[in-house]
């Protein structure tokens, strides 16, 4: 053996045995969430990091990855070894379970209340003085208003403000034609499609377009909070579409790299009264304690089961490739 | 004597005669020409320091030398040092063996070197996650011997590999064929050994090219964002370019420290642009005087 190759060979294995079992000690969790969940997961790591050393005496690290949120998913299904994945629709975390097997198909049953922490309706945040007048879903499609969606095929938000425009048209009496006519109208007044709803605020506040911004409640309190209060305005519509937000630890990536307790814990303090709290305060709707009533306005909100039945349904007939909005884009 | 005076005569009218034009319209045209470099060159260049620097140098340094913010430096040196060294020995080789010597399907190789060119670097990313994705060709085999190729550090050194496949190779390629195998078969003739004959006459030729060609390399390696984002992952910290590190802290709101870390890929780009211009310098310094020494 060459003597310079031999030198190197010693120094990587004297590192590999110094340097590993170091890594074995410290256990890692991987988050992979969605766009808008970032601060939250700011305060919450920590939070839980705390109280998991309380506990056992283990410090833990929790990396995370942020993204659209079906393109995060699509991430894990090829390999991104996500420990948690924590998104806003349940399709997302079936995907695991349909096309990677990673997950068994009953995940949302191994949590409390369907795997759902928090909740979080799809509202319109418009400029201040609301100078379109844009209070429903109608409003959006008046001559002239520009309209901010993140792309529906890549965004579990824009899916929602694409269904919700839907579903509104439906609760008012409408049947699938009219709902598809208002929706196909809704896109021709969608000047930019970005790929996840950070990338579609950051379109709106940061580079002043469109008159009217579709994305989720807590999105908008952040905005108002980095951009200030005084340049934006949220108007609820009197009928809206609530984004269920689901988790679940991935069983092939824990039970390989042995972090099914850690993960497990992790999901669990999401359910917790600390972790409801976190999430109440960074405006996502907590679901299993009651927030303060001044916290979050009333809102006449439906789900996609009572509307459209369940995701699977939805993703055949609208997001599948030729499904109904890749009909509404095309025209 | 006479043609000399010739000469000078027929310089003169020559250049009255590209400058003929009404003053208007050549001040017009530089000042079109120097408009358009300050939009779209210098405008945004200076955006990004003032944009930076908006929030004061404490605020700028703390950008940079933020844990994240470092591994993702961390990440770009590796990915650029892994493949700017192995590219130029590719380059070198693939130039060698197309530009001296004659063979079946060198058409066919040349395209293949193109090929990165050609490809979207989102495509590029992709290719990666199809071959090396969980669902991938080679998915299950990894995952049985615990190997992490996408979403992981090699990953993105083999998209930056791919990226910046041409870039020596295509430097290389027009300057060997110009300068021709004369020397080489000289070499040959006189009874050097291939290596001697590499090391001796067929780099030292074509050393401004590829030191040239490494330039633009890594230049690309650091900056490269399409093909990486794919394999990346995204994970803070750890699977996170400089560029990627950019666009994280661009969709979080932190401008300042977004503008502070791309500031830094500018400052890249232009000591980039200073050692291109010096290379190029010496280049042609070099040629003149091999020029001189001919007619002398």
């Amino acid at each position: 053996m060459h003597p310079v190759f031999k030198h190197w060979l010693s120094v990587w294995l004297v590192s590999q045995a110094v340097f590993n079992p170091l890594a074995a000690q410290a256990a890692e969790l991987l988050n992979v969430s969605y766009d808008v969940t970032r601060e939250f997961y700011k305060e919450f790591n920590p939070s839980f990091i705390q109280y998991w050393k309380a506990q056992t005496g283990e410090t833990l690290t929790i990396n995370q990855s942020h993204g659209g949120s079906s393109k995060q998913a699509r991430a894990v299904v090829d390999g991104l070894e996500a420990d948690v994945i924590t998104m806003n629709r349940a399709a997302d975390i079936d995907m695991l379970a349909d096309k990677a097997k990673l997950i068994p198909a009953n995940w949302q049953s191994r949590l409390p209340n369907q795997s759902v922490y928090s909740a979080s309706p799809t509202v319109f945040l418009v400029r201040k003085g609301n100078p379109r007048n844009i209070n429903d879903w109608d409003d959006l499609i008046k001559p002239g208003v520009a309209v901010i969606i993140p792309n529906p095929k890549t965004s579990g938000n824009g899916k929602y403000s694409y269904l919700g425009a839907w579903g509104s048209v439906l609760q008012k009496g409408g049947d699938a034609a009219k709902a598809k006519q208002f929706v196909s109208e809704l896109f021709k007044h969608v000047p930019v499609l970005d790929a996840g709803g950070r990338g579609a605020t950051t379109t709106f506040a940061q580079r002043g377009l469109g008159d009217v911004l579709l994305t989720f409640e807590n999105e908008v309190a952040l905005i108002q909070q980095e951009f200030g209060a005084d340049q934006f305005e949220v108007v609820i519509p009197p009928l809206t579409i609530l984004a269920e937000n689901p988790i679940a630890l991935v069983d092939k990536v824990v039970d390989k790299k042995g972090t099914r307790k850690q993960a497990q814990a992790y999901l669990e303090f999401h359910f917790s009264p600390q972790g409801q709290a976190i999430a109440a305060k960074h405006a996502l709707r907590p679901q299993l304690i009651q927030a303060p009533p001044s916290a979050f306005k009333k809102i006449n909100a439906f789900t996609v089961k009572q509307v459209f039945g369940n995701w699977h349904e939805v993703e055949n007939v609208h997001f599948v490739e030729g499904g109904v909005f890749d009909q509404i884009i095309i025209k | 004597m006479q043609g000399t005076q010739f000469q000078q005569y027929h310089g003169k009218v020559a250049s009255k005669r590209a400058t003929s034009e009404p003053t208007w319209v050549r001040w017009g045209l530089i000042g079109i020409t120097v408009a358009f470099l300050g939009l779209f060159l210098l405008v945004p260049l200076a955006a990004v320091f003032t944009e930076a620097l908006r929030k004061g140098w404490s605020v700028y340094l703390a950008a940079i030398t933020e844990a994240d913010a470092l591994s993702a430096m961390k990440l770009t040196l590796i990915a650029s040092l892994v493949a700017v060294p192995l590219n130029l020995v590719f380059g070198v080789a693939a130039a060698w063996a197309i530009t001296k010597f004659e063979f079946r399907g060198k058409n066919f190789l040349i395209t293949l070197i193109d090929l990165p060119f050609a490809v979207s670097p989102v495509i590029a990313g992709l290719i990666f996650v199809l071959i090396f994705g969980l669902q991938g060709w080679f998915g299950e085999w990894l995952i049985d011997h615990d190997l992490k190729v996408v979403f992981a550090v090699p990953g993105i050194v083999l998209a930056t590999i791919f990226v910046t496949f041409p870039f020596v190779a295509r430097e290389l390629i027009p300057l060997m064929q110009a300068q021709g195998k004369e020397e080489e078969e000289a070499a040959l003739v006189l009874g050097a050994s291939g290596w001697k004959m590499l090391w001796h006459v067929t780099l030292p030729n074509v050393k401004w090219g590829l030191i040239y060609g490494v330039i633009l390399t890594n230049a690309r390696a650091m900056g490269e964002f399409g093909a990486v984002s794919v394999v990346s992952g995204h994970i803070r910290g750890l699977t996170n370019t400089m560029p990627l590190h950019v666009e994280i802290l661009y969709n979080e709101y932190n401008y300042a420290a977004a503008f502070a870390v791309a500031s830094l890929l500018t400052l890249l780009a232009l000591v980039t642009l200073v050692l291109k211009t010096y290379v190029e310098w010496q280049a042609s310094r070099d040629a003149a005087s091999i020029e001189k020494e001919v007619t002398a």
